[in-house]
Order: C-alpha cells, then structure tokens, then sequence
C-alpha cells in the first residue's frame, strides 16, 4: 500500500519481519515499516478473527497491534524499530502465555 | 526528572512548547512531558529530523514549527520524551510512564496541550484494511518519507484533505480522487461567516491555490459526495459512493479519510475538568477561561486540546496560558500579564477570523456523525455495530455510559477513543434527545493501558 | 393481595425484589434516582461467590447459588453466568491451617461445599500459577457472571411482569398518611402501602427518616480490568492471606479487586483512583502469576457501595413501622446473593416470615 520515496536513503537496521528479513530505515515505526514492506494487515481480532490493520498512526486506535519481539499487544506505530527486532501480525488475543514449570 | 516541578506541561505540540518556552524564560522551573518521542506534536511530527527536502514538499505553514522548537529549545524549559502521562487528577498529581516504570510528580501548575484527534466517523468498512485516517498518511510522510505507492484516494470533509491531495501531488504520488462529503447545502449556510473569513484571507487564497494546482494536474473533484463506503474481500479494493444521484465505484486498496479534528480530551477528564459540548465544532471541549483556567484549580488548557482553533492559535494560547501560570504562581503582576497578552489576543482573534466559516462549511452532516447504516461496526475494538447500539437504546439503556456498560462499546483498548463521539450521537439519534444531554463516555484511569509490572513499579518510589 | 409496594433503589436488590413481589401479583413501583444499576450493582466484579461467607450469610447463599445455576428460568437470560469454580490458595502451613479451621467450621454447620485440596490437584486445577502454593480451599460450583446484564435481566424481567420504574428520580422525603407511604420526589408525590428500602450506599438516609439509623459506611472499592486475553485460569483466585482476588471473565479479560479503598467524595459521589493501594494489587497478582507482568490495564474504577460495621447487610422488617422493610448493606459482596434477596424479601413482606433464616440480618442489631 506504501512505499519509502526514493530520494530517502539512510541508515537501515536489519529485522525480521513476519518470518522476512527486511532493511527498515532507522528511527521509523513498526507500523511504518509493516505498512511500507507489502504487509497489507498487521493483526486479527479478538472478537471475529477479522484482518485489520494500522488507522490512526499516532497511538489513539489501537489497531496496529503487533508482537513485536515476543511480546504482544504493542503498539507498532509507538515503536521505532531496532536493529534484529522480530515483528508478527497478532492473531486475535496473541499467542498462549507462559507458565512456569 | 525531578519529582516536583512548579509548571508541568503535557504535550510536545505548538501550544506545549510556545508555553514551556515563555514561563521558563522567567526562571520557572517547567519540564514538557511528550509521549512522542520527537517534538512538535502531530503538526509539526518530526519537525526537527525531517529532511529539507521533504520538508519543503510539506509547505510553508509546517516549516513554521521549526522557529518553535528552536525557541523551545533554547528555553530552560526540560524535556522528556517517550513520557506517557497516564493520570492527572484534581490534586495536580500526574502519573507518568517512562523506561516501564511509573512514577508520580507534583506540580503547582498543569498545561495540559494535548492536543487533537482525527474526529473517527464510522462508516461501511472503514475497518477493513487500507482504510486509515488522513493524519495517518501525514504522519507516515512526515516522519518517514512514506507515500502510497498504488494511488490513493482521499474523502471526507476538511482543509486537511486539501491539504494532504497538494502535498501528494507533489510527492508524485497518484491521488485518484478526492470526494467531499461535506453537503453542498453548507456553501450557503456558511455564507453569512464569508466574510469575517475573509479578515484571514491567507488561508482562503491557500486553499483555493491548492484547489487549482489539483484541478491543473487533473485529479477529479467530487463535491456532495453520499453513501461512502469502502468495500473489499477482508481488505480494501473499492470506494464506493454517491455522488450527482449516481452510485459510483473507485478501485482502490487505499482509501484515507479525514473528518475535521476534535480535542482530546482524556486527560482533562482525569483531572475532573468540566466539559462543553460546542456545537458550531460538533465535539466535547474542555471550560476554560480566556487564559485557559479549566474548572479544576491550577490546570489549565492551550491548543487544540482546548477547542480546535489551529496551529498558530495553540502557539498563542500557549503564550497566553504561560503568562497566566506566571501570574499564578507570583512571577509576574496582573497588569504585565496583562499587557504582554495584549498581542497574543490580536494574533489569535485575527488567526480565528477563519473559524466560524470553516466550522459551518465543513459541518459533518447527521448521517455520518450518527452512523445511519445499522451493519456499520462504531466500536472498532469491541466490534459493536450502530445497529446493536439503537437496539441497547430501545431496550432502556438511554444514554451513553448504559450503553457502554451493556454492548462494551469504549471498553476495549482504545478506551473509546474511536467510538465514543459517534456511540453518543447513535444514543441521542435514538432517544430523541441531543448529544449535550448525552454527556461523554465516564472516563476512566489509566488514560492509556499499563502493564501490570508498569503499575507495580510505582510501589519502589515514594508516594 | 394485591398491595401496591414502593421500592427505593433500582439496583440489583431493588430488581429482585420488585420481581418477586411482581411475580405473586403485586403492583410494584421501583425509584431510581440516577440510573438502573449506576452504582454498585452495576460495576461489581461480578463474582458468583459461596465461598468464604459469614456463617449467617451461609444458608441464603446456598440458595442463591442454586438459583445462579438456573438463573435463566428466572430471568429469561444466562446473565453470561459460568461456574468454573473458586479457590483460595495457601503459600505457607499457616495459610493452610487457616484454611482447615475454615473447612472444619463450615462442615460443623452441616455444609459440605468448601474443600481442602492438595498441591497436586491445585497445580491440575490451574497449571498457570506461580510457584510456591501448597495446597487451597475450594468451592467447586462458584463462578462469576456480568454485574449490568445481570441488573437489565432482573430490570426487564420485572418491568415485563408490570413493574414500573421510575429512573432519575430523587426520592426527597418519606411521609406517612393514613397507613399510606407518601414519597415527595422529583418526579412528584408517589404513594404506596408497602416501602422497601434498597437505596444502597444512600440507604441510612432513609433509614433515619424511618427513626432508625444505622451505622451505614459508604465506601468505594477499586477494580481494574485488563486487555483480553488468551484463556489461562478457570476458577476465580484468591489467597489465604494476601489480597489476590481476580477472575478471568468469559471475553478473556482479567477483573483485579483486592478490597482497596479508593478515595470518595460521598457528597459529589466522585470517586479518585488511590493508585498507591493499586499497586498493591498489581504486585499481587504478578507475584502469583509472573506471566501477567506484561498484561495491561484498560481502566480503573471504583463503585459506591454501603458497607456495615460487621459485614453482612441488613434485611429486616423496619423496627419502627410495619409496612416498611430493609434490604441493604451488602459491603461488597451483594451480587451473588441478590435472586434469593428478592425471594427472602418477598416472603417476608406477603408471609410476615422468610423460608430462610434472616435474624441476624435484623435493623435493629446495632442498638
């Protein structure tokens, strides 16, 4: 749906990226990155499995949640994004939480 | 950061950092809470990273946020990103979130310039992915150079509109439409503020220089646009309309839309500030004096976050609202309070010249703001529909906290954001009564989520 | 008989008991001066809990939670109820001593429902807790429902049978007329043979109108409710002697308590989240369940609600005159008692005399 503009080449740290390793220009979002890397949702909900993904981009919405280096429910349009971060779309309320054993 | 300061300002926007750079002047100790972790707020995102050239491309009124961040920067003002503000309360106590761990500060006085908010309207399919607001594709150009690279096409009603077409042409991006939603009936009804508008005339000859540099590069137009809707297998792939009694179709995978802004008013409702409903903006607004005194004593509101008057206005009232907390706290008298004001009110009364007329001519009409198709989903993190909502009504649950206790809606993690405007409008549609008797969703604390470890951690600090 | 009964408070208690009235063919009027269920029955945790209760509290929850169980028949909606159980666990011997004295005394009063069970069976029971637990007392068929679907059910099952309410109407003074009960509210003067008085938190108001005050605290206790999450806990969990008390409802979500006070102007019936005992209960939670450390909190509140010095409500014919009665003073665990408050009730105001035992329940207790 997005694309970076040509003219703008910096920096670039290396993450993974649904299971791709992508180059991600430093100090941009996950949900920019998500959004600029052919991701076209970035999470299902909870209530009907329905594929969503970033609305608001400024952290009123709550749309853009991602797992984003194992844990999930975080906001990707709040995170900037680091080098060898791991992201994934959030399928419904996100994976099974841990116990002790 | 220290754990008292004499003025705490929430915001890193133009009104934040114009009233952070004016009381620090005057030696008051004052420290800027950002939950962004850049300055310049939405406006001015990115303000002091952006690459000229991209910069340029964003036009002439974004380039004014740099003069403020310099100022704001040679102020003694402190600054603190990446702070989320998760509690203000009547007490003036603030609870902050920074590096996951919570704390508590004081303060003898409160600017709260948080700003404003896409005001979310609710229409079929606006869920559905590619489907995002037009701040959005600001913020994505803004802070990362990012555009559509597939076309794009932008509905609505608003100056952004325009604004975000122009900025994209001339990004080279393919802009396939611009429908406006706002009803061909408002050109004369907002006709007898024409004139006043005039008196700021530069931002009339700025839209219609837009408007003509569209026309020029020939993306169509379409005014008295109806029955928007987004449509697509899970994910956007058409925008469908009305528009001239004909039902027309865009293929699409994007689709922003822009529906005027409102205050953000969370944290003024944690600190128990009384709250109007203003019908000429159609949103809910903090009561404040002239110099932004709210209800509650010693917090006061500058900028959008106040009542939407724009970005020059928040610089003003930014000033306005240091003047008075220097004031309050004993820095300055009244009269030279008073007199260094004088022409902050000119700059803002001339700025708002413009207000009246942008209000009724981009008045949102009733069909969108109380959604009137009954399959449409109003709280996106809950997934109630409008139609699930009348029904909570006809069932006796008449105004809007019931209906948030029984459908859910506002109780997901957005905390009502997306929902509660258009959820009191649906409530007052049905019930027969009007969106001033609604009263805003109870909000409740945490004004943004923490983690359980984030709570705990307040217990090491001293309370 | 066909008596016409004011009731004052259109909460839970108020519902219940305009329902069962309704039910053996009284003319019933409840008065609501905000909304049904605005306060307390409203915003409770929604726990459905028979565990842990005063002995005198016992025999009515008994009742009650048999007819939780088929709440439906009565209400024409499940309320969303589930019964998954509740425990409380213990850390050390002396948590589970204090558990075993507990037991022992419920079983002297000929109940069987509360249960010592092992460390292996609780590990079993809830494979996601902490380490460091040895063994907790359960009640097998406790649960939870949702408090405002509960308050609609009781509300529209009883208007469907004729119960007329009458929301944001205040209720100024009570005055008696030739054996009749004169109400000057907001909405009017409203009369009736038979009052009841279920006004809640407000309730000692008109207690003291009826020359019977009763040391009635109100107070607002805090709850906190997080994101939805993956399903990890059946049964509600609480602790022998920490304040753990959360439940994982039917959404996915997590419901904290812990009877923390928060602050309350009584007057403006504004509460203030006191975030310094909330932490107390984050901490807890997260020292038995260290997975839940990352899990957000949504929001926060607290409920008005009428506590009694010795924690059990009063439910009683008024001391002063006949045709009044009493049905408040739950101090927080009212819920799970509320259908049989209404059958008690009833009994009482149309037989002159409960099934069940309610003496200790009497207004007069505190002379």
């Amino acid at each position: 749906m997005f694309k970076q503009l040509a003219s703008e080449q910096i920096d670039t740290v290396d993450i993974i990226l649904n299971g791709q390793h992508v180059q991600i220009p430093r100090g941009i979002s996950v949900a920019a990155a998500a959004l600029s890397n052919q991701q076209r949702y970035t999470r299902t909900t909870p209530v009907s499995a329905s594929k969503r993904a970033p609305f608001c981009m400024m952290g009123v919405c709550y749309e853009c949640l991602m797992i984003i280096d194992g844990k999930a429910n975080q906001r990707a349009c709040a995170t900037l994004v680091e080098e060898g971060m791991t992201i994934e779309n959030q399928l419904g309320v996100g994976p099974a939480l841990e116990v002790e054993q | 950061m220290k754990a008292h300061y004499q003025l705490l300002i929430i915001g890193g926007g133009p009104a934040g950092l114009s009233a952070a750079a004016m009381a620090s002047a005057e030696g008051v100790s004052c420290a800027v809470l950002d939950e962004q972790p850049t300055l310049g707020g939405q406006i001015y995102r990115s303000i002091e990273s952006i690459p000229e050239q991209r910069a340029q491309q964003l036009g002439s009124e974004y380039l004014r946020g740099k003069k403020i961040a310099e100022a704001f920067r040679n102020s003694k003002a402190e600054y603190y990103p990446n702070t989320k503000v998760w509690s203000v309360n009547k007490g003036r106590e603030v609870g902050v979130l920074q590096d996951n761990n919570t704390r508590i500060l004081t303060a003898d006085q409160i600017i709260i310039a948080s700003g404003a908010l896409e005001r979310p309207v609710p229409f079929p399919g606006w869920t559905l992915p590619g489907v995002m607001q037009a701040g959005a594709g600001q913020i994505l150009y803004k802070s990362a150079g990012i555009v559509p690279d597939n076309g794009v096409v932008l509905a609505g009603s608003g100056p952004l509109l325009l604004l975000l077409a122009w900025q994209y042409l001339h990004a080279g991006v393919e802009v396939k439409a611009l429908l406006d939603v706002t009803p061909l009936g408002n050109h004369i009804t907002a006709l007898p503020k024409f004139p006043r508008a005039l008196l700021a005339h530069h931002y009339l000859t700025k839209g219609i220089a837009y408007q003509i540099d569209l026309k020029r590069a020939g993306i169509p137009m379409l005014f008295g646009v109806s029955e928007l809707r987004a449509e697509g297998k899970e994910l956007c792939q058409r925008v469908c309309f009305k528009h001239s009694g004909k039902q027309k179709t865009i293929e699409s995978e994007l689709l922003l839309t822009h529906f005027g802004v409102i205050p953000h008013i969370w944290l003024t409702q944690s600190a128990d500030c009384k709250h109007q409903w203003d019908d000429s903006q159609q949103c809910w607004r903090p009561e404040h004096d002239e110099w932004g005194n709210t209800t509650s004593e010693g917090i006061l509101v500058a900028g959008d976050g106040a009542g939407i008057n724009g970005a020059r206005s928040a610089e003003y009232a930014g000033r306005l609202a240091g003047l008075e907390v220097l004031n309050s706290l004993g820095v300055i008298n009244q009269v030279e309070r008073d007199s260094r004001a004088v022409k902050y009110r000119k700059w803002m009364k001339d700025d708002n010249h413009i207000r009246p007329f942008l209000e009724k001519y981009f008045q949102i009409p009733k069909e969108l703001l109380a959604t009137a198709n009954n399959e449409t989903i109003v709280c996106r993190c809950e997934e109630v529909t409008a139609g699930e909502i009348r029904q909570a009504v006809r069932d006796g649950h008449d105004n809007t906290n019931q209906v948030k206790f029984f459908t859910r809606c506002g109780m997901g993690a957005c905390q009502g954001r997306q929902c509660s405007n258009a959820v009191a409008h649906i409530v007052a549609d049905e019930s027969g009564k009007t969106v001033k008797d609604m009263g805003h969703f109870r909000g409740r604390p945490p004004v943004s989520p923490l983690t359980l470890e984030q709570l705990a951690s307040l217990k090491k600090e001293e309370i | 008989m066909n008596s016409d009964v004011l009731i004052i408070g259109g909460g839970l208690m108020g519902s219940s008991i305009a329902l069962q009235l309704a039910m053996r063919g009284c003319q019933c009027t409840v008065i609501e001066k905000a909304s049904p269920g605005r306060h307390s029955s409203g915003v409770s945790a929604g726990g459905l809990r028979l565990l842990n209760r005063d002995p005198a509290e016992i025999p009515l929850s008994v009742e009650a939670s048999k007819m939780w169980r088929d709440i439906e028949s009565l209400l024409d909606s499940d309320c969303d109820a589930r019964f998954p159980g509740q425990i409380r666990v213990a850390e050390n011997k002396a948590d589970m001593d204090k558990l075993e004295q507990r037991a022992a005394m419920v079983r002297s009063l000929g109940y069987q429902h509360e249960e010592m069970i092992a460390k292996k069976e609780l590990y079993q029971l809830v494979p996601a807790l902490g380490k460091g637990c040895i063994g907790a007392l359960i009640n097998r068929t406790d649960g939870y429902a949702r408090p405002y679907h509960a308050v609609t059910a009781f509300r529209r099952k009883a208007e469907s049978l004729g119960v007329k309410y009458y929301s944001s109407t205040e209720v100024y003074n009570i005055e008696k007329e030739a054996d009749v009960w004169s109400l000057k509210t907001s909405a009017g003067i409203i009369n009736g043979s038979i009052l009841v008085n279920c006004a809640g938190a407000w309730a000692n108001k008109f207690a003291t109108l009826l020359d019977e005050p009763v040391p009635l605290t109100p107070k607002a206790l805090m709850l906190m409710v997080t994101e939805r999450l993956p399903h990890f806990v059946d049964p509600v969990m609480g602790a022998a002697s920490r304040k753990l008390s959360f439940k994982q409802m039917q959404n996915g979500s997590l419901i904290i308590g812990g009877a923390l006070v928060a602050k309350l102007d009584f007057e403006k019936e504004k509460t203030d989240i006191n975030w310094s005992q909330l932490v107390e209960s984050a901490d807890t939670v997260v020292s038995f369940f260290p997975q839940l450390k990352d899990v957000r909190i949504l929001r926060a509140w607290a409920g008005i609600e009428g506590f009694m010095p010795d924690n059990i409500p009063v439910l009683s014919q008024s001391s002063t005159d006949e045709n009044a009665y009493h049905a408040f003073g739950f101090s927080a665990h009212g819920f799970q008692l509320s259908p049989v408050i209404g059958k008690v009730m009833s009994q009482l105001i149309l037989d002159g005399q409960s099934e069940l035992p309610i003496a200790p329940f009497a207004i007069n207790r505190f002379n």
